[in-house]
């Protein structure tokens, strides 16, 4: 909805649904719980961690199903924005300008839709280091991967489940710092939380972050404000 | 059930940052099988279980001479049977080894293992599992060279031969030797056994094995268990046993410069984030942000 909120003095512009929020919750909570129990097997001195569980043996076997969760929740995202996600030639302008926008100059930047080039980079990267985690998470799996080698008729060599052991480690650093680069960017940009807390944004922030996104949202409506999603 | 033996310092601690290793370091001790003495009567795998009470699900006959088919979290020790048709000698050789733990100075399931103190290596040289601490990961089967760890799917621990650690904390051999008929299996010093297998292998060479040897493999800085063969140069021929065994690059990558590139770069990725916001500061919409949007409203365009 977009609309003025009691009291509130700003446009408010619908950018995400209920659904969209659980869903994005549901894969945000799995990965902060992951990345607990996994830099603690990765590091020793992180393994203090596996007590937010409960123990080791609790951490371990936890992980891979809350790789599992993530997994869906991810696909659900996936579904839901990779449209909205799909590259344009104002994009490369956007990563060019790069100077400018970690300067904040907004005014240098061409208009965005709902995404801009750095947020489709996360978005991309994310879904490939997934499916990566999950296939080489599978190979660190005992359990798991007997039941996979039994249901595709395979069986891993030792060698491509060291690689596996390599590759997992290698995606859940590169995963993590994309991570902390999402997070740090909602931080950053004030006003970002909202959209995933309440579903909505000021029209303020549409207008300095996305504004082609916000004229075809104002546009959409006949004459007057209407629903995002 | 595997427990520590207080009655030995620690040489390594797996998984524990800033380990300091006990002071005074105990001798190296050492198993040697002779598998040129072996007969193949499998006391040894009796002993075995009946030291450590360990009990094998009683399997079905399959036409080999293996006797549970593998190595189990119930079976730390069993014979491998391999026939091999010797070009040479121009006869059949039935090569019977007992596979089991090797007990590397270097073990790459302690230097894979992420749980603290899950794996030990005595001073003595014994590695040793501690269940207690084991998480039942599978880490050390990964870092294993010769595929001896099982994991427990009763009680999702790892399991192996302790190269009867309890025993020799109270001046005992460990029970297969004691057991050996043929004293194919012998315990001792490293050094004493060192000293025997060359006494075998000299009488080896005498009768004609010209490439008999101690398989004591370098590459994982030597072993605590080791084998005289009477084909040191072939020794995949003893049941796929390695030429030469080393820990994985891969689990050494894993284990060693990516622990510390990957937590570097997590750092830096944060460390970026905070002075970024120091020198940018936050990215604040402004009034005339809002009311541009209002005016798009209102306008339509």
């Amino acid at each position: 909805m977009t609309g003025h909120k009691d009291g509130e003095a700003h446009l408010q512009v619908s950018r995400y649904s209920g659904s969209a929020r659980i869903n994005h919750w549901v894969v945000a909570i799995s990965f902060v719980l992951l990345m607990i129990s996994g830099l603690a097997l990765f590091h020793p001195s992180l393994y203090w961690m596996t007590g937010l569980f409960g123990g080791g043996p609790t951490a371990r076997w936890i992980h891979p199903w809350l790789g599992i969760v993530l997994l869906i929740g991810f696909l659900g995202l996936f579904v839901r924005f990779f449209v909205a996600n799909l590259p344009e030639r104002t994009d490369w302008v956007w990563l060019a300008r790069l100077r400018h926008v970690l300067a904040g100059r907004e005014e240098y930047l061409p208009e965005v839709g709902k995404y801009n080039a750095g947020q489709k980079f996360v978005f991309w990267a994310q879904a490939f280091l997934v499916l990566v985690m999950f296939v080489t998470g599978i190979g660190l799996w005992p359990a798991g991967l007997a039941y996979f080698e039994q249901l595709l008729g395979f069986k891993a060599t030792i060698d491509q489940r060291r690689l596996a052991a390599v590759i997992h480690a290698g995606a859940a650093v590169l995963t993590i710092a994309i991570w902390i680069i999402h997070v740090y960017a909602a931080i950053w940009v004030r006003g970002t939380i909202s959209a995933m807390t309440r579903g909505t944004v000021t029209g303020g922030w549409a207008w300095r972050h996305h504004r082609k996104w916000l004229r075809k949202e104002i546009g959409k409506e006949p004459g007057g404000p209407h629903p995002a999603e | 059930m595997s427990q520590l033996q207080p009655a030995f310092g620690l040489a390594k601690r797996s998984a524990t940052t800033g380990f300091v290793p006990a002071a005074k370091a105990e001798t190296p001790v050492a198993k040697m099988i002779d598998v040129s003495k072996c007969i193949g009567c499998k006391a040894c795998q009796v002993a075995c279980m009946e030291w450590n009470d360990l009990r094998q699900d009683i399997e079905e006959n399959v036409g080999v001479y293996e006797n549970p088919h593998d190595l189990t979290p119930n079976a730390w020790t069993l014979m491998r049977f391999s026939e091999w048709e010797n070009p040479e000698r121009g006869q059949l050789e039935w090569l019977i080894r007992k596979d089991g733990c090797m007990h590397c100075q270097d073990p790459g399931c302690l230097k894979a293992c992420p749980a603290p103190g899950a794996i030990v290596q005595y001073t003595n040289g014994i590695v040793d599992f501690i269940s207690a601490n084991c998480i039942g990961c599978g880490y050390c089967v990964k870092g294993c060279p010769f595929n001896i760890p099982r994991i427990s799917t009763a009680d999702n621990k790892a399991y192996k031969c302790t190269l009867c650690s309890d025993r020799v904390a109270v001046g005992q051999g460990p029970a297969c030797a004691k057991a050996c008929p043929t004293k194919a299996i012998t315990f001792g010093t490293k050094d004493d056994m060192k000293k025997l297998a060359a006494e075998r292998v000299a009488d080896l060479k005498d009768r004609g094995y010209s490439k008999a040897g101690l398989y004591d493999p370098p590459g994982v800085q030597g072993t605590h268990v080791m084998y005289v063969l009477h084909h040191l140069d072939k020794a995949p021929l003893y049941a796929g046993l390695p030429q030469n065994p080393r820990i994985s690059p891969l689990v050494e990558l894993w284990k060693g410069a990516g622990k510390y590139a990957g937590l570097a770069l997590l750092g830096i990725t944060a460390a970026f984030g905070v002075v970024h916001h120091l020198l940018a500061g936050a990215n604040r919409v402004t009034e005339e942000d809002e009311e541009n949007a209002e005016k798009l409203r209102g306008g339509g365009t």
